[in-house]
């Protein structure tokens, strides 16, 4: 007999997704890897290097009478020397050769060199952390994570087991009656709209979602037909626009988020351009297919936070069970916004700080306005210890978490969980060209509705690079607890005298 | 409620091909012509674009001025032929603080008029110094005009020059014996300044007043460039005027509403000539960006002077002392001691140099200053690569971009557009803050995060090493 089906709250059959690491290779012909290795005239094709490397670079399939053009994007570069299969030197005709990738050079910004995009996409390929020649774990901004590391000891105070080490996250601390919401990780992923981004992006999300038990969000825009089947780990964004937004939507979700502000564009309503705005869009928004939509700024019915408190009450009362998620930006106030949306009954308080985001924005709201989260982060976790509300309620951050060293050092600084957006986009391919916003959208396919372009990235190659990331980002955390000799990231929190800031920048 | 101010941006696009910031390495001799090349696949057309430029088919690496570094090409490529590097070109405009992004944001605002806005989150480093280590604040819940440039609502843009006294004195029999208020009223909280370097000779002045009058705000122009300008816009002129005299602007001070002085001994004579010759003209005083410029400030105010343009280095750094500190930590001093002093809403404050970008405008003012002036910024809408510290470029003849050869029309829209931006952006930021009007937002150091401060405030307790 097929087992019987999961059934979400409002009896819709979910779907499961294994939780399990596979190949996820690039999906574009050419790999792009930190180091090119050239192969010259002089080569005999003796496949010596092929039998010699155990990366996998060099490749003489058995038949063949040359070998294959170098997978240089699997060569670990210089530090290669420091071994005994160094192809480089080992080749008896000296036809090998190792430099720089010079394209490489142009990939990624200060916040996500070119290191970081190529070691998440390692991670999302192979569900590992690269082993030597790409950095994984800081950027290089200068500021905030990138000048924030952690202080292991030399020799750990508790012993700790990584197979039992414990990454996951309680999401209802208010002990009002409604369920309680465990997550596997302290990570969940961000809101990203259909319109925004493409289904495949979306439904990968939520796949990758469903096989590590935690969530992801619709963003506003809509509740999609197809992210029925994973109900059980879906948020249903309401904001401003309240597009897409019925009673269906929310009810039947375990946690509906209200979206005041966001990173990408602090005090900034939502914009999505003409050109993105496809009839599939439009149908779902309830608007006029190619028309620009905005979403106005604030809430225009909220002036206090009896009226805030008016707002979840009215979820509160919709669905019975849910809990309710609120998503600021980061102000100046940032820590009496926090606790006022704790008194007026939010379960999650999600900080998004002004750093961060993947929608398109006005450059000048990107850098300007509102604090990146690090400082949110430290500022209101103080404040809720101070008032002495800190346990009751989930504080979740986002806002430029790029790797899992960022997210447990957020944790560290006093957040409980971390939203992750950007780190996603890069796992399916993305190379931060920031052109998401124009003509047929994304390029490569990720945060694009132009039909020929969302088919450059399938559904289940998307959700497994998600998956592989997330184990990844796993394996680290574990790593990172037990060289502090902490058992558990619930116990990590607010341990800021585990961190250090560096005096100089990098 | 007055009429909404709006500026009207035309696209004018720039005169000649922008230098683009990426380079391809096309290793072409192992093309195999396959019938799956990426070239024409670009989803932004940009080989097709390109190909009118690139016609060498010798080269193996040819400039992509349009290209946005999405690398499918790249990666798509079936023999792996195309790779993708740094423009040297790109790399070496402007300079360490005139850096190639602020160049290419600027050009693109002047030839649209639009807000810049890409995807992908902020893409910087974390903070810096001078206007880099400041955030704005935002506001979570309504506060009055919460709509930005969308909005139905009207955020103002305006601000006052001149003469605002406290309180009127009258004599016995009644009558005002002291100043009255005497104000400029500009709707953009900006007048364009005068370039550090002369291009075009009067052409650009000339673009600068047609785009003062269009934008209604004012444009200063050095007394020996005034002659022969159009009298409809006279009354947004302020000539600039040396120890030298007025020059050829004597004859034009029954029109302007302003005349601004360098400072020095020469000063008190020529604002009296100026009052005689108009009685309502504003007399401003023109001072290097430095802290002791606040006792020149006193004096002045108390001698009758109210308007004070204080000018920054080219870096928006103070001028004439050793170790220049940013015009932001000299400004807050400045407007903090006016304030102690009880005659900050006496005088208005301009301030100039280095206002690079619409952010650097808005935290000017939140530093202390009422308005500023745009100077050199207006010489790189006109396609200046501000590249003078490389060498002396300023002469016409050896400037990249031919900016000396503008016909004003063009080169006054141009400006217009660039400021249309600039203005959107303002009202993007106000709108943030729920703040109604920009004149609240004059050292309003409260609606800023200063890095110094919230540095100490959430990491202070960190350990440091």
């Amino acid at each position: 007999m097929p087992p019987e089906p999961i059934l979400s709250p409002g009896g819709e059959p979910q779907v499961s997704v294994e939780r399990v690491v596979r190949p996820a290779p690039e999906r574009y012909r050419n790999a792009l890897g930190k180091y090119k290795i050239g192969r010259s005239a002089d080569c005999v094709a003796c496949g010596d290097c092929a039998k010699l490397c155990p990366e996998g670079v060099h490749v003489k399939p058995d038949g063949y009478a040359f070998s294959l053009r170098p997978r240089d994007h699997l060569c670990i570069g210089p530090e290669c020397a420091k071994t005994d299969h160094y192809c480089v030197a080992k080749c008896t005709k000296k036809a090998l050769s190792l430099a720089r990738n010079p394209t490489v050079d142009t990939m990624g910004d200060p916040r996500w060199p070119s290191d970081l995009i190529l070691s998440t996409w390692h991670m999302a390929e192979t569900g590992h952390v690269p082993k030597a020649g790409l950095e994984h774990r800081v950027g290089e901004s200068g500021g905030g994570f990138d000048r924030i590391h952690f202080n292991f000891p030399t020799v750990p105070a508790i012993k700790v087991d990584p197979a039992k080490v414990d990454t996951g996250l309680d999401l209802n601390h208010r002990n009002d009656g409604r369920p309680q919401l465990h997550i596997d990780l302290p990570v969940y992923g961000g809101g990203m709209s259909f319109g925004s981004v493409s289904i495949h992006t979306i439904l990968g999300k939520a796949r990758a979602a469903t096989a590590w038990n935690t969530f992801t969000c619709t963003g506003e825009g809509g509740f999609h037909d197809r992210l029925k089947a994973y109900d059980n780990h879906v948020i249903t964004q309401v904001a401003t626009g309240l597009f897409g937004v019925r009673e269906d939507t929310i009810q039947r979700v375990p946690i509906v988020e209200f979206k005041y502000a966001q990173g990408a564009k602090p005090g900034l309503g939502g914009h999505l351009l003409g050109d993105k705005n496809t009839p599939a869009v439009a149908r779902m928004r309830e608007a006029v297919a190619g028309n620009a939509l905005f979403s106005p700024f604030p809430f225009h019915s909220v002036y206090s936070v009896e009226d805030h408190k008016k707002h979840l009450d009215w979820i509160k009362e919709v669905n019975e069970r849910a809990l309710v998620s609120v998503k600021v930006s980061t102000p100046n106030d940032v820590d009496m916004v926090a606790v006022g949306s704790y008194y007026a009954g939010a379960h999650i308080i999600h900080l998004d700080g002004c750093y961060g985001g993947t929608g398109a924005a006005p450059d000048i709201a990107k850098k300007n306005i509102a604090m990146p989260i690090e400082y949110a982060i430290a500022k209101v976790h103080k404040f809720l210890v101070a008032e002495g509300i800190r346990d009751a309620v989930t504080l979740i951050v986002s806002g430029g978490a790029r790797t899992a060293w960022d997210v447990m050092k957020a944790i560290a600084l006093g957040a409980d969980g971390v939203v992750i957006g950007t780190a996603e986009m890069v796992a399916l391919g993305c190379v931060r060209c920031a052109c998401c916003e124009s003509g047929r959208g994304c390029p490569r396919g990720i945060a694009s509705t132009d039909p020929e372009l969302m088919m450059l990235m399938s559904l289940e190659w998307a959700t497994q690079r998600l998956i592989n990331l997330l184990n990844a980002w796993r394996e680290q955390m574990v790593e990172i607890l037990v060289k502090l000799g902490i058992p558990s990231t619930k116990e990590l929190r607010g341990r800021s005298d585990v961190l250090y800031y560096a005096k100089e920048a990098v | 409620m007055p009429e909404k101010y709006h500026i009207k941006p035309v696209a004018t696009p720039g005169r000649f091909r922008r230098v683009g910031k990426f380079g391809s390495i096309d290793w072409r001799e192992d093309c195999s012509r396959c019938t799956n090349c990426v070239k024409p696949r670009c989803v932004y057309d940009t080989y097709k674009k390109e190909a009118a430029y690139n016609r060498d088919p010798s080269t193996s690496v040819v400039p992509l001025y349009e290209c946005r570094g999405c690398l499918s090409c790249v990666q798509g490529c079936t023999k792996g032929l195309l790779g993708l590097a740094f423009n040297p070109e790109y790399l070496a405009l402007g300079d360490d603080y005139w850096k190639p992004e602020i160049l290419a944001t600027t050009w693109n605002q002047a030839d649209s008029g639009r807000i810049p806005v890409s995807g992908a989150g902020y893409r910087g480093r974390f903070n810096g110094p001078g206007f880099d280590g400041i955030w704005t604040d935002m506001s979570e819940i309504v506060r009055p005009t919460r709509d930005g440039i969308h909005g139905r609502e009207y955020i103002s843009t305006s601000v006052d020059i001149g003469s605002k006294p406290m309180r009127l004195s009258f004599s016995k029999d009644g009558k005002l014996t002291g100043e009255t208020t005497a104000l400029i009223d500009v709707p953009v909280p900006f007048v364009l300044d005068v370039p550090p370097w002369n291009m075009g000779g009067q052409s650009t002045a000339k673009a600068r007043l047609a785009a003062a009058k269009t934008l209604k705000t004012l444009a200063l122009i050095p007394a020996a460039e005034t002659a022969n300008l159009p009298a409809e816009q006279l009354p947004f002129l302020v000539p600039l005027v040396g120890a030298d005299g007025f020059g050829a602007s004597e004859p034009l001070l029954r029109y302007v509403r302003m005349v601004e002085f360098a400072d020095g001994p020469q000063t008190d004579g020529l604002a009296q000539k100026a009052k005689v010759a108009n009685a309502g003209i504003i007399c401003a005083l023109r001072l290097p960006l430095q802290s002791k410029a606040a006792d020149r400030i006193v004096a002045a105010n108390k001698a009758g002077i109210h308007v004070f343009h204080l000018c920054a280095d080219l870096h928006g750094r103070e001028q004439n002392v050793d170790n220049p500190r940013h015009l932001k930590d000299v400004l807050r001093e400045i407007h903090s001691r006016l304030v102690k002093e009880g005659m900050r809403d006496e005088v208005t404050l301009i301030v100039s140099g280095g206002i690079a970008l619409a952010e650097h405008m808005a935290k000017t003012i939140i530093c202390g200053a009422d308005l500023v002036g745009v100077d050199t910024t207006l010489l790189v809408a006109l396609g200046c690569r501000v590249c003078r510290d490389a060498g002396d470029k300023t002469h016409t003849a050896e400037c990249a971009s031919e900016v000396g050869t503008l016909e004003p029309a063009y080169a006054a829209q141009r400006m217009v557009n660039l400021m249309a931006a600039w203005h959107s952006q303002l009202i993007e930021v106000l709108g943030a803050m729920g703040i109604r009007e920009v004149r609240r937002l004059r050292g309003e150091t409260g609606r800023a995060i200063f890095m110094e401060d919230i540095e100490r405030e959430a990491f202070g307790d960190l350990a440091c090493k």
